[in-house]
């Protein structure tokens, strides 16, 4: 499963009141939450982003509140991968869930900027920024958080009698 | 190896003899709740699962608190789809306008989470349950509804800090000091996928308020959970509340911390989180001349009973400031009836407040109080973000009841013993 596309960054604690405001949640239609995704903290995100780019973050990502509509935001944005040096822990298992993409690795974060060619192998755990050329290993998932991504998210694994 | 607290309760909640942090586990919960945002998506994944039933009524609970009574058409719908599938399923746990009050305080006050429960929330502060000796921690909307289809949910068992408090809390400060202090020191992340577990002999010091808000900070400092051991407070506080039997579990004497933190209670200030982060601290004698326009005390965080007497006592007889604007919201019914046979609410009005029905409404910035641009509010929430109360330009300034009520008198953020004198 390789993922590739335009670096979007951002810094630390990237919150979910900013990566989808509460005044959205009285929706839960990914369509209309992609459409406000980021705007409190990059109004240029929605009319730049393109379907397939990898969105990079520093510490603590998607910390703040359990909405789910933040990874959903994100997803139904066109984002492919999530790229932090860590993630909060709610947005952590929200994401692997409902079938986000993310990778935890500081050095690839550290090694990427804005608008850099990037593709991430995700089942072997590389990552590669095409501009600079330089790779980056992140610790793959263990075997029962694979299984549920590998279904597509934790609805889809139970219907698959994959996890009971 | 020895286990820690919350490690106990996960074990005992998957069968196992002994866990280590790190492992994977499935395990069974007491209580799968969700509020009027995450259940309307919990619904629509639970029907994807292809389970017909849900897998104990008992045990799963709604509370529609974030954006009612309805704010507007989208609220409302929202708010349908979870009481139709609660009516559909038979489910009594099901708490709308009348019968509801913020989750977190009304979830223990009902006796729904007692002591000893493995309790998940779709709602970020599920770990306020960790007062009563409950491993709780919040999850979304998808987990909510593999709960509900199965009564699980799967776990990395998290290792943790201990926090040993000792001493006594002075005048004016209180359990939302001692966790914004704690969350100064160590960070928003600074115990990121790890347990805070509280002990030493200061615990028997703190009220149950003041530990329902620290638990309820815990997720502020990035932790999954924080934990308090059963004492006589809290066997007192089930005498009251708890519906069935509770379950006490203490950390093995050779458990594994990461960090052992001590924090002496005596020494602690009234502490102000600054926007944008609750990390953000700073003692209140160092705060400086913050003008405000806007006071909220209440929410989970901060709208227990014993939260609104301590407001109360600095409001009473005296108005508030002009172009202040002051909203109290007592957290639950029983709180609120409590209140106004008191006379509480009576003083508030005189005193310029308004007194709400229970809900989130502000500290998210859904209704009831959101920010214009420009505008301050001095808030005993749990939340600073960028725009968590309105505009992108407006400020949250996170402190305790009594400063956001002396403050309230001021117009400007105020050490209460200056109003007090």
């Amino acid at each position: 499963m390789i993922k590739k596309g335009n670096a979007i960054k951002y810094g630390d604690n990237v919150d979910t009141d900013v990566i989808i405001p509460a005044r959205y949640l009285n929706s839960s239609d990914p369509e209309f939450l992609a459409s406000h995704c980021m705007e409190d903290l990059d109004s240029t995100f929605a009319s730049r982003k393109k379907d397939g780019d990898i969105m990079v973050g520093g510490f603590n990502f998607g910390c703040g509140s359990s909405r789910e509509h933040a990874p959903v935001s994100i997803k139904a944005s066109g984002i492919s991968v999530v790229i932090a040096k860590s993630f909060a822990r709610i947005f952590y298992r929200n994401a692997i869930n409902i079938g986000l993409a993310i990778v935890e690795c500081p050095e690839a974060v550290d090694g990427i900027s804005d608008g850099d060619v990037v593709s991430a192998d995700l089942s072997a755990g590389v990552i590669t920024n095409e501009t600079t050329g330089k790779t980056y290993h992140a610790e793959p998932f263990p075997e029962f958080i694979q299984n549920i991504i590998s279904a597509g998210g934790l609805a889809e694994a139970v219907k698959k009698g994959i996890i009971k | 190896m020895g286990m820690t607290l919350s490690q106990k309760i996960l074990a005992a909640h998957c069968g196992a003899d002994c866990l280590e942090a790190g492992q994977l586990v499935l395990c069974n919960l007491d209580r799968i709740h969700g509020n009027d945002v995450t259940s309307p998506v919990a619904v629509k994944e639970f029907a994807k699962m292809g389970t017909e039933n849900v897998f104990d009524k008992d045990k799963v609970t709604m509370v529609m608190d974030h954006f009612v009574p309805n704010k507007d058409i989208k609220a409302a719908t929202q708010c349908k789809l979870c009481r139709d599938f609660c009516i559909e399923h038979g489910l009594e746990g099901f708490y709308d306008v009348g019968r509801m009050g913020i989750e977190h305080a009304l979830l223990p006050e009902s006796g729904l989470v007692v002591s000893g429960d493995l309790a998940i929330g779709a709602d970020s502060h599920t770990c306020t349950y960790g007062a009563l000796g409950a491993f709780s921690t919040g999850v979304g909307s998808t987990d909510m509804a593999f709960g509900m289809a199965t009564g699980k949910a799967w776990f990395k068992v998290p290792s943790a800090i201990k926090f040993v408090l000792k001493g006594k809390l002075p005048e004016n400060v209180s359990g939302k000091d001692v966790i914004l202090h704690i969350i100064g020191k160590i960070g928003v992340d600074g115990a990121l996928y790890r347990s805070m577990e509280f002990v030493g002999d200061g615990v028997r010091n703190l009220s149950m308020s003041d530990r329902f808000t620290i638990c309820n900070m815990a997720i502020e400092a990035g932790a999954k959970n924080g934990i308090f051991e059963v004492d006589e407070k809290t066997i007192e506080y089930e005498k009251e509340h708890a519906k069935r039997e509770l379950k006490i579990y203490h950390a093995d004497p050779d458990a594994q911390y990461d960090e052992v933190i001590e924090i002496d209670l005596s020494s602690l200030k009234p502490t102000v989180a600054f926007p944008h982060l609750p990390e953000n601290t700073h003692t209140i004698d160092e705060v400086g001349d913050i003008k405000i326009d806007q006071v909220v005390i209440g929410s989970c965080t901060n709208g227990l009973y014993d939260d609104i007497k301590t407001a109360w006592e600095i409001i009473k007889g005296h108005k508030v400031a002009p172009y202040v604007r002051v909203i109290i919201i007592p957290a639950t019914h029983k709180v609120y009836l409590r209140c106004m046979e008191e006379g509480f609410i009576k003083d508030f009005i005189e005193a310029g407040c308004i007194v709400s029905t229970p809900t989130c409404g502000p500290c998210l910035g859904g209704y009831m109080g959101v920010l214009a641009k420009g505008e301050r509010c001095v808030s005993t929430t749990n939340r600073n973000f960028v725009g968590r109360m309105g505009d992108v330009e407006s400020e949250v300034y996170l402190a305790n009841p009594a400063v956001a009520a002396a403050s309230a008198l001021t117009g400007r953020i105020t050490d209460p013993k200056e109003v007090l004198r």
